[in-house]
């Protein structure tokens, strides 16, 4: 399958002095869901920008679906729909004009521009709002606007940088299957946040870039696999006098109904419950303590803190 | 991009900026009307009748295409300086450094919006000057050519100030202390014959002074300068500001990081 997007050895330093890219690679097939995580500061916003030329690079090589940006630029712009992270529009501007407007400078003409935007417009629930002054629209409409923009010349490649940020729980599962929709009709998506069980529940690939390098790449799976041990929390329906001994595992009481429990990938849980019930314990209900991405973010992450160190 | 999709991006431009200053128009357009009377009244009607004609024409004839040539210069540049610059302040000109837009074509569509807005207020103007005097044109033509590549070459002026721009007080600088000055020391009041040697030497070094006077041979067919050497100057002016602009915008200065 082809590329959608290839970044080499990428490096970006800021006139402030500031290093914020040391050598970031990444591959992201054409068709992928691509999750690029890491910590604040990192450098996802600094690459995004590189790849969309909101920002100079100061080296390393970037294609869009085969056309280096170097050489067709044309080419790879027009391949590539962006959600900022912060937002960038006229705020004196209304909601439809922004987004006519926006295909216009893909030179697209008014009449098909029109139809595009109502379209997007309404699959994400902001055509009521049309007339309105974009300052007008909420945090989460305003995040909507966005998606709506870049979709409006139909990019095969859409970025959304952290498009979830400040969005309440109902908007952000349907923003989610509305990602799913365009993703399973074709166009690549490029996605960053902090929340962690978003990236898991929507992507397929993953990078994680911390202080401007790229210390992981893999596919979703392969990553949460790793993971050697689980964190699990227990609630017991009736309060437990003493703590219980089951052999076997690590068991920690926080409180006389609550316990933790480490489960190591090669324990089942199967014989947990039963010595859970050996015990006389009632197991009402249970849960991860953690998401399991992000466990694994905060170990691979420490690590680079460490090495760095 | 082809030319097709060129021209939807440049109209798109246009008719952004144009609605942009049109909507604003108490802003935008009536000032100029209301200064440029005032002109007439005080310098035209009450001390102009006091004076001596100027190269055989009354004061106030003498002094229309200047001040119809100084609306035009203040707007198509404060209308770029203030546009683009919000652009940048408020960071929607991304929109367009995203887009597949060649960097000329968003040059060109900020200066024709300012050139949009130029002329819409020398027009007002003109208007407001049938009032005061029967307006003749020795060469429409010659005009409305002088009209345009000021328009052009103050719209461009305002891109690059609105470049360099980082605070809304750096967008007020150069109209203050540099386009006003000029104008006015440009021949717009007076001739140039009428100043000691040394000043009318100096005044050959202001640009200005070749637009206000190739305008004043349109209209009235006087000049105190050659009209060819006049517009030769303004076209160079013209070609020169708009390489540095793109220039400026190849280079990302001011806009990208
Ligand atoms: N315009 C700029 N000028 C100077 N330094 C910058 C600029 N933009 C970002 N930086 C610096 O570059 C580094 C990377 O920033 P970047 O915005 O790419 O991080 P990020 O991974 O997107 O973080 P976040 O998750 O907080 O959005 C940071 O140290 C930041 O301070
Ligand atoms: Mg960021």
């Amino acid at each position: 399958m082809s590329l959608a997007l290839s970044i080499s050895e990428l490096r970006k330093t800021y006139k402030s002095g500031v290093e914020a890219l040391r050598g970031v690679q990444l591959e992201v097939k054409e068709g992928d869901f691509f999750a690029l995580l890491g910590p604040n500061g990192a450098g996802k916003s600094t690459t995004i920008g590189i790849i969309c030329s909101l920002v100079n690079k100061t080296s390393g090589k970037v294609t869009v679906f085969g056309h280096d940006i170097d050489l067709e630029l044309e080419a790879a712009k027009t391949c590539i729909g962006l959600v900022p992270q912060e937002f960038n529009f006229n705020q004196f501007e209304p909601v439809f004009e922004i987004v006519v407007n926006q295909a216009g400078y893909y030179g697209i003409d008014r009449a098909t521009a029109s139809v595009r935007a109502e379209k997007y417009l309404k699959q994400l629930g902001l055509w009521d709002k049309r007339r309105e002054m974009a300052r007008e629209l909420s945090g989460g409409m305003k995040r909507r606007l966005m998606i709506a923009r870049a979709l409006v010349h139909e990019p095969r490649l859409l970025i959304l940088d952290e498009p979830t940020a400040g969005v309440d729980i109902e908007i952000r599962r349907s923003m989610w299957k509305f990602l799913r929709e365009i993703n399973e009709q074709g166009t690549t998506i490029i996605l960053t946040t902090h929340y962690l069980e978003e990236a898991e529940n929507l992507c397929k690939h993953i990078a994680i870039i911390d202080n401007g390098l790229t210390i992981e790449s893999t596919e979703m799976r392969d990553l949460l696999r790793r993971l050697q041990q689980e964190t699990f929390v227990f609630n017991s329906r009736e309060a437990v006098s003493g703590m219980p001994s089951i052999a076997e595992y690590a068991v920690r009481k926080i409180d006389a109904q609550t316990f933790e429990v480490d489960v190591d990938k090669r324990q089942s849980l199967n014989e947990l419950f039963s010595a859970f019930s050996a015990q006389g314990i009632h197991i009402d209900s249970m849960r991860n303590k953690s998401n399991r991405l992000e466990e694994l973010f905060v170990r691979l992450t420490e690590e680079g803190k460490i090495n760095a160190a | 991009m082809q030319l097709k999709a060129q021209y939807h991006a440049f109209t798109t431009i246009l008719i952004k900026e144009f609605m942009r200053f049109i909507r604003i128009w108490v802003q935008t357009v009536l000032p100029a009307g209301i200064t440029m009377a005032l002109y007439f009244i005080i310098f035209g009607n009450l001390i102009g009748s006091q004076l001596a004609d100027v190269h055989g024409q009354r004061y106030i004839d003498y002094i229309v295409p200047g001040i119809i040539l100084m609306a035009v210069i203040n707007n198509s540049y404060a209308n770029v300086v203030s546009s683009f610059f919000s652009a940048k302040f408020q960071r929607h000109v991304e929109e367009m450094l995203v887009s597949p837009m060649p960097n000329y074509l968003i040059l060109s569509g900020f200066v024709a919006g300012g050139v949009a807005r130029g002329l819409v207020v020398g027009a007002v103007v003109t208007v407001v000057a049938s009032f005061f005097v029967d307006l003749h044109f020795y060469s429409f033509g010659l005009t409305v050519l002088v009209l345009l590549m000021t328009a052009i070459l103050f719209a461009l002026a305002g891109f690059i100030n609105a470049v360099y721009a980082k605070t809304f007080d750096d967008i007020s600088i150069i109209p203050t202390f540099v386009l006003t000055p000029l104008t006015y020391l440009g021949g717009v009041f007076y001739s140039i014959d009428m100043l000691p040697r040394f000043w009318q030497s100096l005044s050959l070094g202001n640009p200005i002074l070749y637009m206000v006077n190739a305008m004043r041979y349109g209209m009235l067919g006087v000049a105190d300068i050659n009209v060819f050497t006049a517009i030769s100057i303004i076209l160079s002016f013209v070609v020169g500001l708009f390489l540095f602009a793109l220039w400026l915008l190849n280079r990302g200065i001011g806009v990208r990081s």
